[in-house]
Order: C-alpha cells, then structure tokens, then sequence
C-alpha cells in the first residue's frame, strides 16, 4: 500500500512539474499575472509530493518491505534501522528519487525565498526549474522506477546493502553532494531566466550569487566528506583517487568556484556577464554530465557498473537537449549584451580573470583525462586508461601560478591599481611566508628542495596574504578592533575560504611527500617501525557483528617508549553479499594519521598488514571545511536579505512592464 | 594603433600563447600516461589488427580471469604470484603487496603494471570489484565479443525468482560513492 502512495505522488510530482514548466512561462510570454502567480504554489506542491515519495520509499526500506524489488536487492531485515533508511538512495533508483526530491526542494526554496525577485524573472526561474524536474521525474517514473514489485513471488530475505555503504559516510555523503550538484540548477535556472528576459545587471548578479554559494557550500561539503569516506573504508589510506566518478563531482566544482569568482565581478562591476551566464550553463552541463556518465555505465573502468543502455540514452539526450538548448538561446540573446566597464591590465577584475582561466584549465584537464578513454575505445582504437600521474602534473603544474595569483588577488582594487602602494605590505607578507614556511620545515621535517617546501611555500604565501589583507581592511575601516567588526561578512567568508585553500595546498604537499607507506607481513607479537613509530601487532581474533563476521586485529603503538595509542582494525567478512570489507584503523592527529589496515590471513599464521604513517592529512579536509564555512559567511552577507515586495506591488509592476510593451 | 587596441591585442595574443603551451602540455603529459588495455591472449598474440605486441618495460594494463589453483604465496614476504587468462594462453602476474578483499581465483581482476617478458607482468597494483559475477568490461567483451549486459536479478532465498524479476538488475552502486571496492598501490 505505501509503495503505491509513493508511486502515485511521485506520478502527481510529475503532472505538477509539467504544469511547472509551461503554467509561468505562458504566464511570462502573456503578460498573465495569475499565471506567474501560480509557480509559487505549484513549486512547493511539487516538493511536498516528491517529498511523500521519498519517505514512502524510506518507509518501505525501514519495513523491510521485499516485494519492492528495490528494497529486496539493497537491503536486509538484519541491517541495522540507520543502514536500511539510507539504503533507500543506495541504489540507482533510490539515489534517482534522492536527487529528484532534493531538485524539488531546491524548486520550492526559490520559490519561498525569491519574493524581492519581480514576478517575471520569478516565473521564469521556476520555469526552468520546472523543466529540469520534468525531465528528472521522468526518467525516475519511466526508466528506474524505485517502487517496482515482484509480486506475487517475492523474496523472504533481501540481498543487503553493498557494505561498502554501509557506513556514517552514507547517511551524509550522498545527500550533501546531491544538494550541491542539483544546487547549480538554480544557478543555471538564473541563467536561462536571464536569457529569455534579455536582461543582465548588477542586481541579476546579487540575485544569483546567494545560491550559487548555497549549491558550492554543499558539493565541497559533499566532496570532501566522499574524500574523507573512501579513506577510512577503502582501506588503502588514499584520499583521491581520480576516478572517473570522482572527476564527475570535480568537474562542477572547479566550474561552480569559476562561477563565484565571475559572478563577483559581474555584480560588483557589472562586467564579464556574458561569460557568467556560461559559467552558469557550464557548471549544471557538468552537473547533468556527471550524471550521465556515473549512471550510463559507459566509462570503462572497474569503478562502472552494469548497466542499462536506454537509461544512458534518455540522460545523454536529456544532457544534449539541456546544452544545446541554453546555447542556442544564448548564441540568440548574448550578442547584445555588452559590457560597458573598462579596467586596466593591473586591476582586480584582471586577476579574476585570471582565476577563471586557471580553474576552467584544470576542468580541461579533468575532462580529458576521463573522457579520453571513451573516446579511445569509441573510436576503435583500443582501451586504455589514464594513470594517475597525468592528472597530478598537469594540476602540479596549475596550482604554483594560481596559488601566486590567489595571494596578490584580494589586494588589487577593482578597476586599476597601482603597483608601488602594494609593494611594502606584500614583500611583508612573502617574507614571513618564506620564514613560516621554511621555519617550520626546518624545525620539525628534514628541509629539502620537494614538494612539501613548495606546498608550504604557496600555502604559507596564500595564508598569509588573506591574513593581512584582512588587518589592512581593518585597519582602513578605523582601526584594528573596530574595522574588524566592521567588516562584510562576505569579506570575512572570502578571506576564510582561502585560508581553506592554503590549507589544503599544504596538506596534499605534506601527505605526498612526507607519507610512509609500508606493506608487511606480521606474525603475532611482531613489530614494525615507521617513522619513530612503533606498531606491535598483540592479538588477532574472531569478529561476531550484527550482519558480518571476520577478524579483527590488535595493535599497540609506541614512541620513543611511550605509548600512542591502540589500534583496532578490522575485516569483515558480509554473508550475505558475500564480500568482504576492510575496516582502517586511523589515530588521527592534526600533524599526522596513525593508519592501520588489516590483510588477508597468510600461513604461519600471519597476517598482511597496512600500516601507514601520513603527515598532515586531516588538513585536506580541514581546507574544505574552511571554504565551505567561508561560503556560509558570505552567504549571510546582510546585503543578500532585503526585503522582500509586497505581492501587489510585483503585480502592478509586471501589469504595467508589459502595458508598456504593448504601447511601445 | 591606439593604446585600448594595442591592450586588446597584447592581452590576446597573450592568451593564445598560453592556451597553446597549455594544450600542448596536456597533450604531452596524456600520451606519456596512456596505459593500454590487454588481455591475457591480445599479450601474446598481439592487439587489433596490426597484431602489436608489447615490448618488455611498458607500462599497461591486463585483465583477465585469475587460473584457481595457480595463486603462489612466498612464505616469508607479501610477495604473490598467479596466472591470468581469458580464452586460451595464460601469463603469469607478480606482485608484492596486499591483495584486494575481493581478489578470488576464478574471478576476474585487471592489474597494472610493466612487462617483464612476453609471459611475465609485474603489477603495481591490482584491482577486484565488488561482485560475484563481475567481469572487466574489457574482459567480457574481449572474452565472449559481447558487451557487459546487466545480469539478471536473482533471489537468494525465493525459489521461482527468475521468472518474476523482470527488468530489474543487480546493480548495487550507489551513484556518487567516489570509488567502490578496488584496492592497490599507495597513492
């Protein structure tokens, strides 16, 4: 009974979609209020349907309903309740419905929240959105419908959750990083409402900047949180992997920051617009992009899975219509826009500019690197893989311009700067950033001419220029405590997001230089030293869980005759899926992991061991925690909460803008 | 030429340079880091048409079916051997490290490595994935010249199960999980 409610309301979500997509945009061609007026409601409905769907798929799951045929491939009655609720989006269809219920809650937040929007660009915005919900509804009801029977002849045990998702990341991470990709919806929604009304200021530019922060907050959240998940249960210690379906998350990212940095520009100098609304249409392309290729199966890697061609078909048309679309009405509308800011060479728009460039670079790169094997293959010349190396130099090679450019960009005024005023103030800061860094190195790690130095270098450089930067501000705004209160808080969100950068720079160098890696082989009662470490292996013995058994393995960890700690690592055996899982020990410190992974058991008896020590990984992490708080601050930026028009005011406005149109 | 259009021109050609030295740069670094795809069998008997053999030091790829009984562990180190095959000859993987949790005879891996003869690979890194009846993509097609379809769901505790399941497939890949089931070298 329940799967069919959420059947039904998802097929209502549908119809209200469609009504989405067509009532507001009649509405914005006729000049008909109610029309427009009528998006509102038909968002929010569309959300709480949607919504109903979602939870009567959750309730499914949490009853261990087997006659979804859903519920009895990716879930068990032995798992625990916490696991069988986010079992629900653990499968191609459930994660489907997730991400159409989060497209829908995006839909009604603009909806709710754009009332100082006039009721034109309102319409249009949730029109689009609209659109993107039909298509996504669609492919939910039609292609991987999550609420699919097998009756009359059903399973009495359901084949459990892959145990790989069977973890605290997967009650975060999938959600998170969908409320960012959809996010871009928004963004582009902007766009597209943009283009139709032929219509681009600065005040467009506020409008959209809020929720473009909003969608960037949640993919790096997103991002970082997969990160962190795939190091603990991956049980290989590495945090990014360049896998295709990782790429897939990336490439709207470096797009999305691409976009903030535009999007600053076009509302504070009322330039670049053109190739903001590109930026906008690019970063959801990449987001639908991502889609396609992590649900089509058609990447080749160990990573793909089996899969349906027809549903790769549907998104891939659903991605060319989308693209080619918004360019066709861009190629249309943009040739008449033009930007009438002037700049000069030494200006802070330049060097945004320049932050454009380097990140769509690497979203080249990126882009290359997973397609090329597609292309490779498709054109009958064999497959192929990209190692990893390529991605690492040409990002090597990315990151020592950018992170300059970053440290000297908060400083360059708008319009023109000149150079003498910056000189003394930044020698300051490169000074202090060549003592920090190489202080540092010099005190705790051996120096030398690697990476590390390099990392800290740019890190120290970016750091310390955002600090001062911000005392300087300060300082201009009347002094030191009071110009601190008295900043924006987008200023601080800036400053803090690339302090989140500086910090993950020095990470990635320090844990690729400084890691110590080692695989052995460990009766009970031997020991192993890794940098100053000692791990003695004390005991190895059954493991009884809820749903898996295997073994787990005891170890004692000293330091110069202390101990550090105790660690527990496990391997888990899954009946049911037959699988087994490797639980990492991790001792987690800012300036080091302790990391231990248990093997496979070898005669003797011993065991295969993994024991890692790597410097500085928590402050990859920490770096996209940073910057994602730096976008929460700037998104409470007072100037973004106006208020709102009265609903009457909007009606008059819009009655008289197309009276006018018809007078004209 | 006035100042605007000779910025203009500067800033530019400026671009261009630095587009070209970037994509040639790209280009470079992705053919230095191609690694082609063998199977047991292409090793030996050569890939395409052309019948290209791999020259002993090369980087690649090979995938196939790990030979049950053929796994050879050293006693006193992580060093392990075994054979792989496709349809026919086998070749021999060395390896030192850990294995994947997912590495099975009879079950297919892709492993990455060098050449070091015509029958003998050493692998950096060896890679299983998360399912029973998995195969390398490239395995399967390579194998039975078909693509990978999804297989057929089936029940572990239901009886007439086949019959009813419909269209409904296996897959059990959360979507955006970044990397599922595959172990191997250190970063």
């Amino acid at each position: 009974m329940i799967p069919e409610i959420g059947q039904l309301s998802l097929i209502f979500a549908f119809a209200l979609s469609c009504l989405l997509a067509l009532v507001p945009m009649y509405g914005s061609y006729s000049g008909s209020v109610r029309a427009l007026l009528l998006a509102k409601p038909l968002a929010i409905g569309l959300f709480l349907f949607s919504g109903t769907a979602m939870a009567c798929l959750m309730y499914a799951f949490y009853h261990s309903d087997f006659t979804v045929i859903n519920v009895a491939s990716n879930s068990s009655s032995m798992l625990p309740w916490y696991f069988q609720l986010t079992a629900s989006f653990g499968s191609h269809e459930g994660s489907m419905l997730l991400w159409v219920t989060i497209l829908a809650l995006w839909t009604a937040l603009v909806a709710l929240f754009s009332n100082s929007l006039p009721l034109l660009m309102q319409g249009r915005i949730l029109g689009v959105m609209g659109f993107i919900c039909v298509g996504f509804i669609a492919f939910s009801l039609f292609m991987s419908n999550p609420f699919e029977r097998s009756l009359p002849f059903f399973p009495v045990e359901g084949r459990d959750l892959n145990p790989l998702l069977q973890d605290f990341g997967m009650i975060v991470h999938p959600p998170l990083l969908y409320v960012g990709y959809v996010g871009f919806a928004v963004s582009f929604a902007f766009a597209i409402a943009a283009l139709i009304g032929g219509k681009f200021d600065s005040t467009w530019a506020r409008w959209a900047r809020p929720w473009t922060l909003a969608a960037w907050l949640f993919l790096t959240l997103g991002i970082m949180l997969g990160s962190w998940w795939a190091y603990n249960e991956l049980g290989w210690g590495g945090w990014w992997f360049w896998d295709p379906v990782e790429n897939a998350s990336f490439m709207p990212w470096l797009v999305g920051t691409a976009l903030l940095h535009s999007l600053a520009v076009t509302e504070k100098r009322g330039t670049f617009k053109s190739w903001t609304v590109l930026l906008a249409i690019a970063a959801f392309s990449l987001s639908l992009m991502g889609a396609f290729l992590v649900r089509s199966g058609v990447l080749v890697s160990v990573h793909s899975f089996a899969s349906d061609p027809s549903r790769g078909l549907y998104l891939l048309a659903f991605l060319l219509l989308v693209v080619g679309g918004s360019l066709f009405l861009y190629a249309l509308r943009m040739n008449a826009v033009r930007s009438q800011a002037r700049y000069q060479l030494f200006s802070r728009e330049v060097l945004l500019w320049g932050n454009n460039v380097f990140l769509l670079t690497a979203t080249l790169v990126v882009f290359l690197g997973t397609l090329y094997p597609l292309f490779h293959k498709e054109l009958g010349l064999g497959s192929i893989s990209i190692g990893e190396p390529f991605f690492n130099q040409l990002f090597y090679y990315l990151v020592i311009p950018f992170s300059l450019l970053l440290g000297l960009g908060p400083w360059v005024r708008w319009k023109q700067q000149q150079l003498p005023p910056l000189l003394k103030p930044l020698t300051l800061v490169a000074l202090l950033a060549l003592t920090l860094a190489i202080g540092y190195l010099a005190a705790t790690q051996s120096l030398a001419a690697n990476l590390a130095l390099l990392g800290c270098l740019l890190g120290a450089w970016v750091g310390m220029s955002a600090i001062g930067e911000v005392y300087q501000r300060a300082q201009q705004l009347g002094g030191f405590s009071l110009g601190f209160t008295r900043l924006q808080a987008s200023h601080w969100g800036m400053t803090l997001a690339h302090i989140g950068f500086a910090v993950l720079v020095v990470g990635v160098a320090m844990t690729k230089t400084l890691s110590v890696e080692k695989d052995v082989r460990m009766k009970i009662g031997d020991t192993v030293e890794l940098n100053g470490y000692h791990f003695t292996l004390t005991d190895v013995y059954a493991l009884n869980g809820p749903n898996y058994g295997g073994q787990a393995a005891e170890l004692e960890v000293f330091s110069n005759g202390e101990k550090v700690t105790h660690l527990h690592a496990e391997k888990r055996f899954y009946p049911l899926q037959k699988t087994v899982m490797t639980e990492a020990a991790v001792h987690a410190r800012l300036s080091r992991d302790l990391y231990v992974a248990l093997g496979e058991e070898l005669s003797g008896p011993s065991w295969a061991m993994r024991v890692y020590v790597k410097p500085f990984v928590r402050w990859i992490w920490l770096g996209g925690v940073l910057m994602a708080l730096g976008a929460l601050l700037a998104l409470l930026d007072k100037r973004y909460r106006r208020a709102p028009a009265h609903v009457d005011v909007k009606v008059r406005e819009t009655t008289a803008a197309f009276n006018g149109a018809e007078h004209a | 030429m006035n100042p605007r259009r000779k910025q203009r021109l500067m800033a530019v050609s400026a671009i261009l340079l630095l587009l070209s030295g970037a994509v040639g740069a790209m280009l470079y670094a992705l053919n230095e880091n191609v690694d082609l795809f063998y199977t047991p069998s292409q090793l030996l008997n050569g890939l395409g048409e052309d019948k290209v053999k791999p020259v002993p030091g090369q980087r690649l790829r090979i995938g196939g079916m790990v030979v049950p009984g053929s796994v050879k562990r050293d006693d006193s180190s992580l060093k392990v051997s075994f054979a792989l095959a496709d349809t026919g000859p086998t070749v021999t993987v060395h390896y030192d490290g850990i294995l994947p949790d997912l590495f099975r005879e009879g079950q297919g891996i892709v492993a990455q490595g060098t050449l070091i003869d015509a029958t003998n690979i050493q692998a950096t890194e060896v890679l299983a994935k998360h399912d029973e009846e998995y195969m390398p993509p490239e395995v399967a097609e390579a194998v039975k010249g078909i693509k990978h379809v999804a297989p057929k769901y089936t029940y572990p505790a239901a009886a007439d199960a086949s019959a009813t399941s419909g269209a409904a497939t296996t897959e059990t890949k959360q979507a955006d999980k970044p990397a599922t089931a595959t172990e191997g070298g250190s970063q």
